[in-house]
This record gives C-alpha cells, structure tokens and sequence, in this order.
C-alpha cells in the first residue's frame, strides 16, 4: 500500500540510468558505422566486425580470456560456497578472519592486489602465464562469489536441512540433495559474476600475466592506448550481448521461480 | 556437530586467502625496503637459505627504508598521494549526490518495478569496464560526440578530456552501481509504518523524509561511500585513459614504477603507504558489513 | 473529567448514540474503498462521539484497517465522505489531521530516544520546547515510563515499547486516537492488564479512542460499542451486551462467543415469544418474524443447563448423552448427543470447588434454557 514514487523520483531514475546507459548504446551504434569517425555516421555496416573475426591476436586474446574466465569462475565459486557457509553458519574460530579477507579483497585496490600476487609468483618460482592468471582471478572473485552466495544462505531455511538429517541424511548429503539445489540460482549467479569479473579485468593480468597468455582487456588496453578503433567497439558490443544475453537469462529464470513460489509450486 | 564439519571445509577457502591475499602483503612489505638492481628479479637483497641462518642476517641487513626516503624527498610522490585521496573523496562525495536520489526513487516504486530497475542499475557492471570507460573517450574526446552535441545545440565546445573533471566523471560513472545498491538496501528494508507515523504525528511528506528516512538510510550510505572510496583512491585505469599525464594519482604511479622504471621496490613502497592510508576507511567498512551480517 | 461515567456502576449512562441531539465526532457517509478490483470497505456509515471508546471488530481481511487507515488519511476513500467535527477530511493529507495512530508494530523510530519519540509530534506542532519537555514527563508518567525517556526502543520490552507508541500518540492531544491491534503482540496476561489499563488511560484522559482488533473479548472488555464487521460491511453496531445478547444475525452471533443453532421454520408468534419447528422439536424463544419463513434459533452454551435428572417443565428440553467434555477450571463445557450427528454445547460455572467429577463421558443428561435466553434470528 506504499504511496508511488513522485515526480521527483521518476525524473531521478531516469536521468540515472540514462547516464548508465547512454555510453554503451553509444558504442553499440558506432560498431556499425561505416564511417571510421566517431561524429560521422557513414552508413550502417559489419565492416568491423569481418575486421575483428580476420584479427588472430583478438581472436587469440579472446580464448585465452574465456580459458582464464571458466576455469577461475569455478575455482572461486566452489570456494565461494564453502566460505559463505563457514561466514553464515559460523562456529569456527577463524570466521572474523574469513569474513576479514573477504571484505577487504572486496575493496582493495586492483594495483596492489596485482603488484602482491605477482610478488608471489616471483618468490615461489612460478613462470607467469595462463596459471598465475587464472589463480589471480579466483582470489579476486571468490570474495564476490562469496557475498553473493552468502546473502542467499543467509535466508535460507535450516529446518530444511535438519529436516533430511532426520530423515536419514548424514549432513554432506543433506547439503547435497537439499541446500545445493535451494541456493542453486544464487550459486550460478555467483559464477556468473566471477566469470564477467575475470572477462573484466585488466589491471591483476597486466601484472601476473607472461608471454602467450594476453588477455582480451589488455589487449584492449594496448589498442585504445593508441587511439579509438571502431574494431574495439565491434568486439564490445559482441561482449556486451553476451553478457547481457546471461544476465537476462538468469533474471528470466529468476522471474519465473518467484512465480512458482507465489503459486505455491516450488520450495521456499 | 554440522558446525564442526564446515569448519572442518573453511580451512579451504581459509587457507587460500592466507596464501594469495595475506601473505603477498608481506612480500611486499619486503620489497618495499629493497633495493633496484639490474638483474631478473630487479631488486635486492634475495633470500638465500642455502647458506641457513648466516643468509637470512645477510638477508636482514640489506632490508633499509631508503626506498620510503627516495619517496619523501620527490614531490610528484606527495602530489600523487594527495590527489589521490582528494579526488577519490570528491567523487565519494559526488556519487552520493547522484546516487541518492536515484536509490531513494527505486525505493519508491511498486514491487515488481523495483526488481526491474535494480537489475538494470547493475546491469552495465556487468559488461567491460575498460569499455565503458573507453566509450568516454569517444564522448568527450574534442572532436567528439559531447562537442557535435553541443556544437548542434549552438553552445561553445567543452575540451575537458584529459582532465581532472573527465577523471571524476569516469568514477562518477563507473562506481555509480557500488553507491546505488546499499543505499537502495537500507531504503528498501526501511518499514513503511515508520514514514506513515510521522506523517501521522504531522510530519509533512519532506519532514519524514529528513527525520526518518534519511537517518536511517545513513548505514548504507557510509556502506557505499566506503566501497567506492577504497578502490577509487587506488584507481588506475581511469586516470590513465582519462585523465590525461596531468592526473597524478597512486594507482598510475605503482603501475608506471613497476611497468615503465622496473623500480619495483618504488611501486612497493607507493602501495605499503596507500595500503596504511586506506587501512582506517577497510576496517571501517569491515565493521558497516559486520553489522550487517549480524 | 466531567460527565464520563466510571468502569461498572453509572456506565450505562454514557450513550450520546440514543441522543438524537448529540453530534458526533466522527462520522463516516457512504464510504467505499476498493484495492485492485477487490471491495476492502463497502457502503460504510458510522458515527462515533466524543469520548466513546469504539472497537472494530472482525476476522482479519474484513475490512477494518482499511477503515481506520481511511480516517488517518493513508487511504482515499473512492466514494463517501468522512466528517470530523462536521468537517470533511477529504483533501486533508494524513499531517494535518488531528487523528494520532498507534501502528501494530508499534512503527516507533530506531533512531531516536523514547523522549525524542515522544517529542516527534510535538515538534512538528511547533509547541515550545519548555512545553515539549514537560509533556515528555506528563506522557512519561501517564504509561509508567518515568525513567526510561533516555533509552532506545531496542533497548526496551515488548510491552514498554507498547507504552511508548501509546504515548507518543497521545502526546499531541489527538481528537481521536486510533489503535491498530494494540496488544496483537502481547502474551496473554500482559494483554488482560494492558486493556483494563487503557480503559482506565481513556477514561481519564477523555479522549475518543477507537480500536481495531480481531479478538471478541478485548473488544468486549474496552469498548463502549463495536462495530462488526464482514466483506467490508458493517454488520451491527452496538454495546457489547447487545452484540452478546441480541445478535443482528448468525454471522454475529457465531463470532462472538460460542453459539447453538436450530435450524427450522417460523410455526407460531405469541406475543414476544416465537415457537419454531426444528428436526430437535419444538422451541421457543425470543424475537419477532413472520409464521413459515425459515428462521435460526441460537441460545449461548452457559445459557443451556445440564441436568442429571429429567426436569419438570416441558419446554425447550433435549435428552442426550454427554459426548465429551472440557475441564477449563473456571467453566466446564460439554459437548451433548441429542440424536445421531448432533451435538449442543453447555457449559457450566464451576461455582463450588469440588474433585470429584459430576459427569462424564456417556452419561445420560437433560438440557433445558429458558425462551428468554434465546433469540430468533431471521438471517
């Protein structure tokens, strides 16, 4: 029964996703202009992106990126999930520390994440490359992966789990056959983030990566260091509809298990 | 007796951020009180344990603080820590200017409709954020799409790319998801009784919103100041493409150090004293999360 | 505190709705409101007077809430018109009418102390803050807080923070104060003393009070008259004797308290006395109608005696056989087979203490009740 929003407020969110927004349809539509010029519209055209499919280190850069981003998504979600339930079902006496580290990988700067862990490559021996990439962006993201998990755990039902305990479960195959499946979404959320964070990022490869393991973003950086090219904005957008092809996928999926809880068809 | 059992599993995840969060600090910690030399790695002394506990004092004695002087003695160094904080404050400051209202809006929507529009503040997050910053090139660029905009409005060009307004502006724009949730969190979870009983005791809809609202809303505004303040003070990438070589701040100069001077102990020392300067705003936000969590 | 009569004794006195003359304080005409297709409050007309203490009653969805949210102003209403003093609210926003709510839970502010939550209403009435101050203490004192304005809601029982939102309610000397389920989240004996308390509170404040709750007995205890509502109508208006005794229909009589009903057809009037035919025989009781219209009689169980022999007298008389019974210290109910499927209630005072049981399961009883205890119902 809550009063609807006013004007004021319409107005605000407007204006704000407009600003959010603009940029990127911006890119989009120059990635079919003919025209080499920002300001010019010279006609609609896929010339940039025949460009970027005959480009070998884009394509290369390309599946390095999505190698890095798999393989790290899923390292940091395993760990992710382990550590949400340690923060939330707590009881061990590291859980300030766990909760400590997370939170502060959250919001550390990506220079000094990236300067460290090379450090640590550097000491440990380690030739730098595809691996060190790869273990940078699982320690990025699990704390993502964490959160994520951690704020659907956090209204999760314990009943449920007690529940199949009672029932004959011993605790991991409780977790197995009836938390797993009940934080599902949010675990494949997780995922998801962790591989858009790993695709995203630039600043922790430049520093833990070697030679023939180029990322897409630094790649990206050594183009757009050297000016505007229309290629960049033809594989941005090729990213952009990936991403947002996951993301409305997930939402869709989301939408529809809300629909069921409201029927009464699902589990809570 | 399940407690003991994801304890048993924590130590996984424990163990990795000991390994890959915690303990590169004190590496770097190390190199920050080494020296350049021109060998693989570029810096001394190295720990040699071949030799036992004669190599680790030999180890010791090579460590001094002579990196930090070099640092102390620079100006560019004081510049760029200083325009580091002030930039990043004034961004904080805007993107709760801007994220505000915008948060407050969701929160004022029917149900369904604020889902909705979450996800769609989050969505651009979710795509490249060297593209989103590279898109600002293109706009403001002077030859580019905010001059023609204006040209076509017969207003003056605007040449701002390369600045320190261009760099708050990339901030603005790239940190505006961090500020936006925990403000629409905190709004979200608010009780509507509690703005109806001020309207009820002869609030106006402006006073609930000033003597209510906006109170209790603080939590997550100190929540998203602190997310976004953190990582903007070591920002890199958007003063580099923006802000042109006039815009000093400490993210471009650890990476200018360790890439461009390979003066690794210089990139080290920089990122200790961002590290200690940023610990306060960390264990800040730390204790906002904790409050949180319970 | 002139006129207003004291708890028992001289209360029946106070009845400004007998008085043709009386104006009321509030009064609702005509009013409707609808969420989404579905009617919430249909074609309500209600007055209340000054002084009253008025209860809304009735099961949760009936419409109540929205009746009592229309009087503060969180909702418009979509058709009628509500009246304070003779004025219509209508364009008033909810800040600018003289009607103080006590939200059900509570809705008092986490952030301020219980004296800035009580000051809250005051400050926006600009009252002076020599004035504020002692108000606080006034209010403080009023529900038995002295002490306690420094504290934070959360650091406060559930039944504290009762008397704070109460105070805070009052603090502005509203024209009428309106409570949400006040005690919906006190336990049992905590709310027996919290409505006596709050009668004592309206009666020496003189202020009109009207509450909204879903349970018969506190509306029974508190109000001077309810109103009980269903599907959004106002089904009878009257004081709690009258909707005890003289139910307006079945669905009255069935929600508050327990009820026996006889389903027949109207066979004689004889003077106030109505004689109906029902598959248990035939039975008298009060109330009018007209001789074959189908009609219900309904008679209170603690109006129905038990009797281990068979009486005397004839009338109103069902033999059976106690089916169970329910021991509840002060009342002992039983439940009694008159024929196969049929069962009427009884309950009986335990007026003398005693160990031993009188009756139990299969024992043969007689029923009887008076005509005068029952009533007719033609709905």
């Amino acid at each position: 029964m809550g009063r609807g929003p006013s004007a004021f407020n319409i107005v605000s969110v407007v204006l704000g996703l407009a600003f959010l927004y603009a940029p990127i349809v911006i890119l989009v539509v120059y990635s079919f202009n003919a025209s080499r010029l920002v300001t010019v519209w010279g006609g609609f055209s896929t010339r940039w992106y025949a460009a970027l499919f005959q480009d070998r280190q884009m394509l290369d850069a390309i599946w390095v990126t999505l190698r890095v981003g798999v393989l790290s998504a899923t390292i940091a979600t395993v760990l992710g999930v382990i550590a949400a339930l340690a923060l939330v079902r707590g009881g061990f006496r590291g859980r300030l520390a766990l909760a400590g580290g997370i939170y502060a990988t959250l919001v550390m700067p990506e220079v000094i994440l990236g300067l460290s862990l090379l450090l640590l490559f550097v000491a440990a021996g380690l030739p730098r490359g595809f691996w060190t990439v790869t273990l940078s962006h699982a320690t990025l993201t699990l704390a993502y992966a964490t959160v994520v998990v951690q704020a659907r755990l956090r209204s999760f039902d314990v009943g449920l789990e007690e529940a199949a305990q009672d029932l004959g479960c011993p605790p991991w195959k409780a977790f197995v056959l009836v938390t797993l499946p009940v934080i599902a979404p949010a675990v494949a959320a997780a995922w998801m983030l962790a591989f858009t964070l790993s695709l995203d990022d630039l600043v922790i490869a430049s520093f833990t990566s070697g030679p023939g393991a180029t990322t897409l973003p630094m790649r990206l950086y050594s183009q757009v260091r050297l000016g505007v090219d229309p290629k960049i904005n033809a594989v941005s957008t090729l990213l952009i509809g990936l991403v947002a092809t996951g993301v409305i996928a997930v939402y869709l999926v989301q939408q529809r298990d809300e629909r069921h809880k409201r029927l009464g068809l699902g589990h809570t | 007796m399940r407690r003991g059992r994801v304890g048993l599993a924590a130590i996984l995840p424990f163990l990795w951020l000991a390994l890959f969060f915690a303990f590169p600090f004190l590496l770097v910690t190390k190199l920050s009180l080494s020296h350049t030399v021109l060998a693989i790695p570029p810096y001394a002394p190295q720990l040699d344990l071949s030799q036992g506990l004669a190599g680790l004092k030999v180890f010791l004695d090579g460590l001094d603080t002579t990196t930090y002087a070099r640092l102390a003695q620079d100006r560019l160094y004081l510049d760029a820590y200083l325009s580091s904080l002030r930039i990043a404050a004034m961004a904080a400051v805007l993107l709760l200017l801007i994220g505000y209202p915008i948060a407050y809006g969701i929160s004022r929507c029917p149900p369904g409709l604020r889902l909705a529009l979450v996800m769609a503040v989050i969505l651009p997050f979710w795509t490249s954020f060297l593209i989103r910053i590279y898109a600002w090139i293109a706009i403001l660029k002077p030859a580019g799409i905010l001059n023609a905009a204006l040209a076509g409005l017969g207003l003056p060009p605007v040449d701002i790319l390369n600045t320190e307004t261009a760099v708050l502006l990339g901030l603005v724009y790239a940190y505006l998801p961090f500020m936006v949730l925990p403000l629409y969190a905190v709004l979200d979870r608010q009780d509507e009784s509690l703005i109806e009983a001020a309207q009820d005791l002869g609030a106006t809809p402006l006073a609930a919103f000033w003597r209510v609202t906006f109170p209790l809303s603080l939590p997550g505004a100190a929540a998203g100041a602190l997310l976004c303040f953190i990582p903007m003070a070591g920002e890199f990438v958007i003063p580099d493409l923006l802000g042109g070589s006039e815009t000093l701040m400490l993210g471009r100069v650890i990476w200018t150090e360790f890439f461009a001077n390979r003066d690794w102990p210089a990139a080290s020392a920089v990122a200790i004293v961002l590290l200690a300067t940023l610990a306060v705003p960390i264990l800040l936000f730390e204790r906002e999360q904790g409050k949180v969590l319970s | 505190m002139s006129g207003r009569p004291q708890i028992g004794g001289a209360r029946q006195t106070f009845a400004p709705w007998d008085d043709p003359a009386a104006r009321p304080l509030v009064r609702f005409e005509g009013v409707s409101k609808g969420f989404d297709g579905a009617v919430a409050v249909d074609d309500v007309s209600l007055s209340i007077y000054e002084r009253e203490f008025f209860a809304l009653l009735g099961p949760s969805g009936c419409g109540k809430t929205t009746l009592m949210r229309l009087l503060a102003g969180f909702e418009t209403p979509d058709a009628g018109r509500i009246l304070l003093e003779g004025r219509d609210l209508g364009p008033e926003p909810p800040h600018r009418r003289p009607v103080h709510m006590m939200f059900q839970a509570y809705a008092l502010f986490p952030h301020l102390s219980v004296a800035e939550n009580i000051a809250f209403g005051l400050k926006r009435q600009g009252v002076a803050r020599a004035e504020i101050a002692a108000r606080i203490e006034e209010m403080l004192a009023l529900v038995k807080l002295e002490g306690l304005g420094r504290r934070r809601p959360d650091q406060l029982s559930g039944g504290q923070r009762q008397r704070v939102a109460l105070a805070r309610a009052l603090a502005p000397r509203p024209r009428i104060l309106l409570l949400d389920e006040p005690m919906a989240a006190l336990d049992k004996k905590l709310r027996e003393e919290t409505q006596f308390e709050l009668m004592a509170l309206q009666q020496t404040l003189g202020t009109t009070f009207m509450i909204v709750t879903h349970d018969q007995d506190e509306a029974m205890v508190v109000a001077d008259r309810i109103a009980v509502m269903r599907e959004g109508r106002i089904v009878q208006v009257g004081r709690p004797v009258e909707i005890y005794e003289a139910p307006a229909d079945r669905y009255v009589a069935g929600f508050v308290g327990d009820v026996n009903l006889f389903e027949g057809r109207i066979a004689a009037c004889e003077g106030p006395l109505i004689r109906l035919a029902t598959d248990d025989g035939a039975l008298d009781a009060e109330g009018a109608g007209v001789v074959g219209d189908a009609a219900w009689l309904a008679v209170r169980p603690e109006k129905v005696a038990v009797h281990t022999e068979p009486p005397a007298d004839g009338r109103n008389r069902l033999a059976g056989t106690v089916l169970d019974y329910g021991y509840l210290g002060d009342w002992t109910t039983y439940l009694v087979e008159t024929r196969p499927g049929r069962t009427i209630r009884a309950a009986r005072a335990n007026a003398t203490r005693t160990l031993l049981r009188p009756l139990g399961c299969g024992d043969p009883v007689w029923l009887t009740f008076a005509p005068s205890s029952a009533v007719v119902l033609t709905k």
